[in-house]
């Protein structure tokens, strides 16, 4: 077939799996949707257009795209270098554990350093999570999904019992509601907002910067060279004498910092005290994320705002019609479905030709003759 | 069981099959009747196993079709073909390492799956029948991890037999046999040729013309002789299979060889299954010469490559290249101190498959001040760098910029010795260069291994075909059981002496 | 309270706590060897543990129903069933990879049921579910007695399918093309068996069986439902399977030390010994990550194509 048709197959057979595993997704959503009685076509409406009315619901999409594209970019740093982190939800706590921890025993401090100190601390806090689901695959070859799941089982209860301990609010303890959160954190460590009448904050730019900065190291620096081969091919990584059990931890650290980040973030901008339920959610629908923007940052800045928007649409939904907020992880969970059947059913040279000769039969590409060579 | 009739003629006619990007049958016919042995022969990559696959029900052909006894038939799947009596002994052994043999057997005797509880006595008493009727010897009890490559090979040809092939197919059954062995193979397959049909898949035309008299030969999909193989000799086939008259590289044997660059010292390595792999190894390695390392496979190559390349721990020995010891240094430090290394899986092992081909070419020295600079990688330079090597190794892809794991395998072989050698190794460890690379890759393989040795580097040539080493090598060393059997010049060396010494008999 | 005294309490608790992760472990064993791991295990379980829960809950003002009891039981083998042969599709048919795509079924599943539940039955709410039975003459001799045999009938049901599992694996055609085609799939397809649609029906069996690991729990040891009762047993399952080296009995042992680690917990804290709420709630988790560090990368036993799609056509 000459180069020009193979090319417009292609794209059309690339376009025609996107298609049909978008509809299949919103098929499913639909489903349920159906099955609790709201009527699919209002819902998704209201999801993908709810937020875009006013200047509100846009900040409220983008102020979710910072935490959704910092745990997207740890991420996809992690499965490309082959060891997948689905531990995010874990390291967010810890991360605003080590943030919140600097902000309340540093308080005096000066701004300049102490924001910056604290901030650090949480990526530090979700690097070490994550880095001990590293070290456990590297070291004694347990699988990093069971002890990611794990790990933010455990972290969860590590995150209430501090948060009604140690780190509970003086205020809480005297009124005796004993609501499990934080004091509220010193104005040093609030992330300033961007403009006024939205809770648009800094962190939407550190987000960015990161997100540039993540595709500089993985693509142009020898350090990304080693982790991506690490992650392609394990094996001729290790006869090129690449490290990689060293990769994989430092995949993991990596992917557990932005976790963190991404928790600190979210107390330092947003609700300036450690809550519970903070997360949010972030951990899982970051994997989306990830996956969604092909593992590139570039991809998921975009997807990033596209969760956004389907996370500001379930709560719009929830309020209006009544759907729950759960409906958002069925929405998730068919749309991971979706993309890693699309990516292999795009990316398989016999479906691809089964699907040529499909449409050969129905008249397409017929005038083209097939002139493959030999070996 | 409904054990299939006779075959008294086969026939394939107009095969043709494609795969993404591949035509690897083209028009393809053969004939074969009751009591032959066809022979088909073909360089690698000539489409001899796809054809066959396609007789044994585990491809479908786009084009023509097959007759069994002038009936039309079509194989859906493998089953299919076992119930025509077609059985394959396939290159790569169809078993489960964790069963036994009789459960092995069981898989495939359909009936016995229509029961809710499995009947090993009688899979065991059909292995038995066939094992005694045909004189192979076979456990049925024993697990195919604990048997060797032989006697699984055996195990492979009493499985067909006990499904009823009534036509058997065996692709390249000699490549990982002693010359003994793989004449007593042929003696036994001759004697069957009384009860069965047979297809024998081989590149080898030495032993295709001491079996068979009839053969039919592929070059590039296509049929392209088939008839007696008396009426022609060996150099005429050869011709016919690669298309051109074949210039076999020969190492002249000028120079002499310097000091010794790589030496192994009883070295002791352990295999996966916790055995010696390596009992006591001794081997030198001097700069300039080709140390050709003969055996079967299983007798400790693979592990030999890998500690040398650091990828396997050391239990006691000394291994020393440039005098400096290499026993627990790193692949990493093992590669800075001029180690060169062909590995045996280039797919896995010797390529990262989705990386472009010029990522692939600095796969050892991304982090030398020649392609990056502060850890920053130069991407002007490993440009340039992937030119160069495109030309002067002939390297056939669209762009530098393909993804190396779409090139053919010659190709991808290319592009690991062209890495290899532009580092300008002391030594180079080539394991299986040329394995499934058609000739005139190897060609071109065969002549760099000889610049290489010009150049002073020292190369270990670890093989299965005892031509390549006997063309290439200096010295032939022969590896038993872990050992180094003997060392002996190439210029004197006979295939029987050196089949001797595979199987382990010393003199 | 006497040590043989609290050592009895220890087990009572712990043999019924072992059922949900024996039966969902069984099943993903089924999964596994026939080369397929499949982590939305955590998501059938929930689905199968609302949709046991629904009609019993539908018909609560009526008393109690062993018709809605077994209608929900049907409910939760089939939705497990369907949920199995879905995941099927993605990476048997699609070839997707398997971790990814159970995270997403675990989502699935995990977010249908409670966005139904939430919708529907609203807050947290109870039912009978199934009564204890105890075994005539058994049940009555002391210790063993109440120990072993005074539970409902799904404990009964479990510990006998753990035989019976190793039974369908080891002497029975069906199991023997399982296996094949978990270890050595090209070998099993040369000889006719049909690899993918045996990973199909191993996924169906196996998800049936997670969809009764989790009806189980919240008809017999919940009695209730709600968005959380999982809690991660799933996973726990499908590492249960690791640890248990791929072996009916291997599980079970495995299924037994959770459980009672688990029911020691309780016990000590109805015991009054003080202990952290938290701490002892995380123990499980702990737990899993070292056995899974203990239990090390031998793979020879068990299934060596574990992960690895399997497609004939793809050249060698």
């Amino acid at each position: 077939m000459s180069g020009a048709a193979n090319r417009r197959f292609g794209i059309a057979y690339t376009a025609g799996v996107v298609v049909l595993a978008s509809l299949a997704a919103a098929a499913a959503g639909a489903l349920v949707l159906l099955a609790i009685g709201a009527s699919p076509w209002a819902t998704y409406v209201t999801i993908l257009t709810g937020p875009l009315q006013d200047g509100f619901g846009v900040s409220e999409i983008l102020l979710r795209t910072v935490p959704l594209t910092l745990v997207a970019l740890g991420i996809a740093v992690s499965f490309r270098s082959g060891i997948l982190n689905i531990g995010a939800e874990g390291q967010i706590q810890i991360g605003i554990l080590g943030f919140t921890a600097v902000a309340l025993f540093l308080p005096h401090l000066p701004r300049e350093l102490l924001l910056p100190l604290a901030l650090v601390a949480g990526a530090l806090g979700g690097a070490v999570w994550a880095g001990i689901a590293g070290v456990l695959r590297s070291k004694m070859g347990v699988n990093e999904i069971l002890s990611t799941v794990m790990l933010n089982y455990i972290a969860a209860q590590i995150y209430t019992f501090l948060l009604r301990g140690p780190l509970i609010d003086p205020d809480e303890m005297i009124s005796g509601s004993g609501t499990p959160q934080s004091m509220r954190l010193t104005k040093s460590v609030w992330l300033d907002r961007l403009f006024t009448g939205n809770r648009l904050h800094t962190g939407l730019v550190l987000a960015l910067v990161l997100a540039f900065l993540t595709w500089l190291v993985l693509w142009r620096t020898t350090f990304g060279y080693r982790l991506r081969a690490a992650g392609a091919e394990a094996k001729a990584a290790r006869y090129a004498g690449i490290h990689v059990e060293r990769s994989l931890v430092a995949a993991m650290v990596i992917a557990g910092g932005f976790a963190g980040l991404a928790g600190a973030v979210e107390v330092a901008g947003v609700h300036h005290r450690a809550i519970e339920a903070i997360s949010g959610g972030y951990g899982f629908a970051g994997i989306v994320v990830a996956l969604f923007g092909g593992l590139h940052p570039a991809g998921i800045v975009p997807a990033a705002v596209f969760f956004g928007l389907l996370l500001v649409g379930a709560d719009m939904t929830q309020r209006s019609a009544g759907v729950p907020a759960n409906m958002v992880l069925v929405l998730q969970g068919v749309i991971i479905l979706a993309i890693v059947s699309a990516r292999m059913v795009i990316a398989n040279p016999y479906a691809k030709q089964r699907a040529l000769d499909a449409a050969r039969r129905w008249g397409f590409f017929r005038d083209e003759k097939a002139t493959e060579g030999g070996t | 069981m409904r054990t299939p009739g006779p075959i008294e003629e086969l026939r394939l006619e107009g095969i043709t099959k494609r795969f993404p990007g591949v035509l690897a049958c083209d028009g393809v016919s053969l004939t074969v009747r009751r009591g032959e042995a066809l022979a088909l022969v073909g360089e690698n990559g000539a489409g001899k196993s796809t054809l066959m696959n396609i007789l044994a029900g585990l491809y479908q052909p786009d084009q023509g079709r097959i007759l069994v006894n002038g009936e039309a038939v079509h194989f859906r799947t493998p089953a299919d073909a076992f119930e025509r009596g077609i059985g394959m002994v396939h290159q790569n052994f169809m078993l489960v390492p964790s069963m036994t043999v009789a459960e092995n057997v069981a898989l495939g005797m359909r009936h016995l799956h229509r029961k809710v509880s499995l009947d090993l006595d009688e899979a065991r008493r059909r292995v038995v029948e066939i094992s005694k009727h045909h004189e192979l010897p076979v456990n049925p009890d024993a697990f195919i991890w604990q048997l060797s490559v032989g006697e699984q090979q055996r195990v492979e040809l009493v499985k067909t037999l006990c499904l009823g092939a009534k036509l058997l197919i065996l692709d390249e059954p000699t490549s990982a046999l002693t010359p003994q062995e793989t004449d007593d193979l042929l003696d036994r397959l001759q004697r069957m040729t009384a009860e069965l049909s047979i297809i024998f898949i081989s590149h080898k035309l030495a032993e295709v013309k001491s079996l068979s008299k009839k053969v039919t030969i592929l070059r590039q999909g296509r049929s392209v002789f088939s008839g007696s193989t008396a009426d022609h000799t060996t150099a005429q086939l050869a011709a016919l299979m690669t298309g051109h008259e074949v210039s076999i590289p020969k190492n002249s044997g000028g120079g002499t060889p310097g000091a010794p660059a790589l030496v192994v010292k009883a070295l002791k390595v352990r295999g996966d299954r916790g055995h010696w792999a390596l009992d006591g190894l001794s081997l030198e390695i001097r700069a300039g010469e080709i140390v050709g390392l003969a055996g079967v496979s299983g007798n400790g190559q693979r592990e030999l490559a890998a500690a040398l390349a650091g990828l396997r721990p050391v239990v006691s020995g000394e291994m020393t290249l440039e005098g400096r010891s290499l026993v627990g240094a790193s692949p990493r430090q093992i590669i800075d101190r001029g180690m060169g290394y062909v590995p045996e899986d280039r797919h896995h092992e010797g390529i990262v498959p989705p990386f472009t081909v010029k990522e692939n070419l600095v796969l050892k020295d991304v982090a030398t001040r020649r392609f990056s600079r502060l850890g920053v990688l130069r991407l002007g330079a490993i440009d340039a760098h992937a030119a160069t090597l495109k030309d002067r190794f002939d390297i056939r892809c669209a762009s530098t910029a393909a993804a190396a794991g779409g090139l053919s395998g010659g190709n991808i072989q290319k592009v690991i010795l062209a890495r290899e050698i532009d580092r300008a190794p002391k030594v180079l460890i080539a394991v299986y260069p040329t394995r499934g690379v058609d000739m005139g890759a190897t060609e071109f393989i065969h002549k760099q291994l000889l610049a290489l040795r010009e150049t002073g580097a020292g190369i270990l040539l670890v093989s299965e075909e005892l031509e390549e080493i006997m063309n290439l090598a200096d010295r032939i060393a022969v590896i038993f059981k872990g050992k180094i059997l003997a060392t002996v010049p190439a210029a004197g060396a006979t295939r029987e002496a050196l089949g001797l010494l595979m199987a382990g008999v010393t003199a | 309270m006497s040590g043989v005294q609290f050592l009895h309490d220890v087990l009572v608790l712990g043999v019924p706590f072992s059922v949900a992760l024996l039966l969902a472990a069984l099943g993903e064993n089924f999964n596994q060897r026939a080369g397929v791991f499949n982590l939305g295990c955590e998501g059938i379980m929930s689905m199968g543990a609302f949709l046991a829960f629904l009609p019993p809950w539908l018909a609560r003002s009526g008393g109690h129903s062993t018709f809605a009891t077994l209608a929900g039981l049907a409910l939760a083998l089939g939705i497990g069933a369907l949920l199995g042969l879905l995941f099927g599709l993605v990476t048997v048919t699609f070839k997707a990879p398997q971790g990814i795509a159970g995270i997403g079924l675990q989502m699935l599943g995990w977010g249908v049921a409670g966005t139904i539940a939430r919708h529907y039955v609203g807050g947290v709410t109870g039912v009978e579910g199934i009564p204890n039975w105890n075994v005539p003459f058994l049940s009555d001799i002391p210790f063993i007695g109440t120990v072993l045999f005074r539970h409902s009938p799904l404990v009964y049901l479990a510990f006998a399918l753990v035989p019976a599992s190793w039974w369908l694996l080891f002497r029975t055609p069906w199991g023997l093309r399982v296996r094949a085609a978990g270890t050595q799939p090209r070998a099993a397809d040369s000889m006719g068996v049909n690899v993918q649609r045996t990973r199909y029906q191993a996924l169906a069996l196996g998800g049936a069986m997670a969809g009764l690991g989790g009806a189980y729990l919240s008809l017999c040891q919940a009695k209730m439902f709600a968005d959380d009762l999982v809690a991660g047993r799933g996973f726990i399952a499908v590492a249960l399977v690791y640890f248990g080296r791929w072996s009916p009995f291997g599980i079970m042992g495995g299924a037994l030390l959770f459980s009672l680690a688990q029911a020691l917990q309780l016990a000590i804290q109805v015991a009054g010994i003080k202990f952290p709420y938290e701490l002892a709630v995380m123990l499980p988790y702990v737990m899993v990550i070292v056995v899974l560090s203990l239990a090390g990368k031998s793979r020879m036993l068990g299934p060596t194509a574990l992960g690895k799609p399997f497609d004939r056509e793809m050249r060698v």
